[in-house]
């Protein structure tokens, strides 16, 4: 059993499909008048965000509150973050305070690994997002809305183009994908590529045309400029032009097709304002389905006595 | 789940012609008792609820000649033993176009055992809608109430100690109809409150 979810690597099959599943039937409480579960009530959900983030805490947040637990929003900003306080003392603090899970974002790649395994916390942790390296539920909520549009995700063709080197969300999405099944190419750069990327399980491509023949998914990714310290293309114009999706791109694409983007999306450089707003784009859907795949995390987490994901099946 | 078949052979109970004879029994109950079928709905409880469910509205609709609207009710998220054991699964609830708002809901089940899975349901429908009344039907009573609640309709009585174990099977899931009745299980199954499904 694993009580944390810190890496869409630590996700079976099983444990993918099952969150999946049940996001699925809880999909269907947000249709209903009374949106809310008693499932979790009595526990703390704290979500402790070091990093700003709109649609990831509002979601979190729902979700939290639609399975009646009790929630704490912790912002590094205002607290005693700001006075220096370290990520030991405050996770001592929120054990004192008895969180159940904690929902951490970080802008340090592996803080909510070292969350999970120091010791100082004995709640479950939950990777919102950790610096250039992981977004799980993001990833979950992706292939969650694939699978409503394209019912199978298995064999599909899923194009991720742009800032691959920045993005968690990337990472999270290759490695769920290629539990999956999916077949996933990532477009960039060469710059925006990083380090080792022929050792994940997907292809990669240079050419963004040439990669959305045959796709199912196009994924953009927004560009990171806050973690750009160096240019790493030459001109934003340029960047649209190559890697940018924009109307006559999407025209080629085929009928069933999706256009995804985890947002925020910059308008007129990954993605144009007219794509952005086309029926193919499901970019408000994740929004919708983030909610729901959250709630299913957290159920399976700590809905029970123990948690349901990385059983041994 | 533990199949009985594990330590003691099952004995069969009710042979596939049995459970329709109590399913069609049970139909024409519910007629009766709330004379017609004006505005009844049928929930059943997954798993094997819902087959059972679908069943009795199908006989139902052919004695009043007209559809009766069926869903189901998963109970899942309001077990009171949710803590007890890992989180599990969820089953579909799934009602029918019209709602529940001032209707008989009859909910479904195999087997009524504790009465906890029943408690639960009647939470379940409160977040649902505000039902006119509500009534239970089951294939098998075993007895060994922990709660209030009894059946309305009950397919057949079946006296049990709390040792042995009951399975209701559905041709919808099992691939054939019966109600088997397993030998002792050892100490594990002695406690009602951990009914689940038809095989405890």
């Amino acid at each position: 059993m694993t009580r944390h979810l810190l890496s869409a690597a630590d996700l079976s099959l099983d444990d993918a499909t099952l969150i999946l599943d049940t996001a699925d039937e809880l999909a269907r409480v947000s249709d209903r008048p009374v949106k809310k579960l008693p499932t979790l009530r009595g526990r703390t959900v704290v979500n402790l965000f070091f990093e700003d983030s709109t649609r990831t805490r509002i979601s979190f947040e729902a979700a939290a509150k639609r399975l009646s637990a009790d929630v704490i929003n912790f912002s590094a900003k205002g607290s005693s973050v700001s006075k220096g306080e370290s990520l030991k003392d405050t996770a001592l603090t929120l054990e004192a305070m008895g969180a159940d899970a904690v929902v951490i974002r970080h802008p340090a790649s592996g803080a909510p690994h070292t969350l999970a395994h120091s010791g100082w916390i004995g709640g479950s942790i939950v990777n919102a997002g950790d610096g250039t390296h992981e977004h799980p539920t993001q990833a979950l909520l992706d292939a969650f809305t694939m699978r409503r549009h394209l019912s199978t995700i298995s064999g599909r063709k899923v194009v991720i183009v742009g800032d691959v080197l920045h993005s968690r969300v990337a990472r999270s999405n290759v490695l769920l994908l290629a539990t999956l099944g999916a077949e996933v190419t990532l477009v960039a750069p060469p710059t925006l590529l990083p380090v080792g990327v022929g050792q994940w399980p997907c292809e990669h491509s240079y050419d963004l045309d040439a990669s959305l023949v045959g796709a199912d998914v196009v994924m953009m990714l927004r560009v990171q400029r806050e973690r750009m310290n160096a240019a790493f293309f030459p001109s934003v114009r340029e960047y649209s032009r190559r890697y940018g999706l924009d109307a006559d791109r999407m025209s080629r694409l085929a009928d069933h097709a999706i256009v995804m983007h985890p947002g925020p999306m910059n308008r007129g450089l990954e993605i144009t304002a007219a794509v952005a707003d086309s029926d193919r784009a499901v970019i408000i859907e994740q929004v919708t389905n983030g909610v729901s795949v959250r709630m299913a995390v957290l159920y399976l987490l700590l809905g029970g006595s123990d948690s349901a994901l990385g059983g041994d099946q | 789940m533990v199949r009985s078949e594990s330590s003691h052979e099952a004995r069969e109970v009710l042979d596939a012609d049995d459970v329709q004879r109590a399913l069609t029994r049970i139909a024409h109950e519910v007629l009766e008792r709330n004379k017609g079928a004006q505005s009844v709905v049928l929930l059943g409880i997954p798993s094997r609820g819902v087959p059972l469910a679908q069943r009795l509205a199908t006989r139902i609709g052919e004695v009043e000649g007209r559809a009766v609207p069926v869903g189901s009710l998963d109970i899942t998220m309001f077990r009171d033993d949710l803590r007890m054991r890992p989180a599990r699964g969820l089953g579909r609830t799934e009602l029918p176009d019209g709602g529940i708002d001032d209707a008989v809901v009859v909910l479904v089940d195999d087997v009524l055992y504790s009465g906890r899975t029943i408690r639960a349901a009647l939470d379940a429908l409160s977040e649902l809608g505000r039902p006119q009344s509500v009534q239970l039907a089951v294939l098998v009573d075993r007895g060994h109430r922990q709660f209030p609640i009894r059946a309305d309709y009950v397919g057949k009585n079946l006296p049990t100690s709390t040792r042995e174990t009951v399975q209701v099977l559905v041709s919808e899931l099992d691939g054939s109809d019966a109600v088997l009745i397993g030998g002792t299980e050892g100490d594990d199954s002695a406690d009602p409150s951990g009914e689940q499904g038809g095989s405890v």
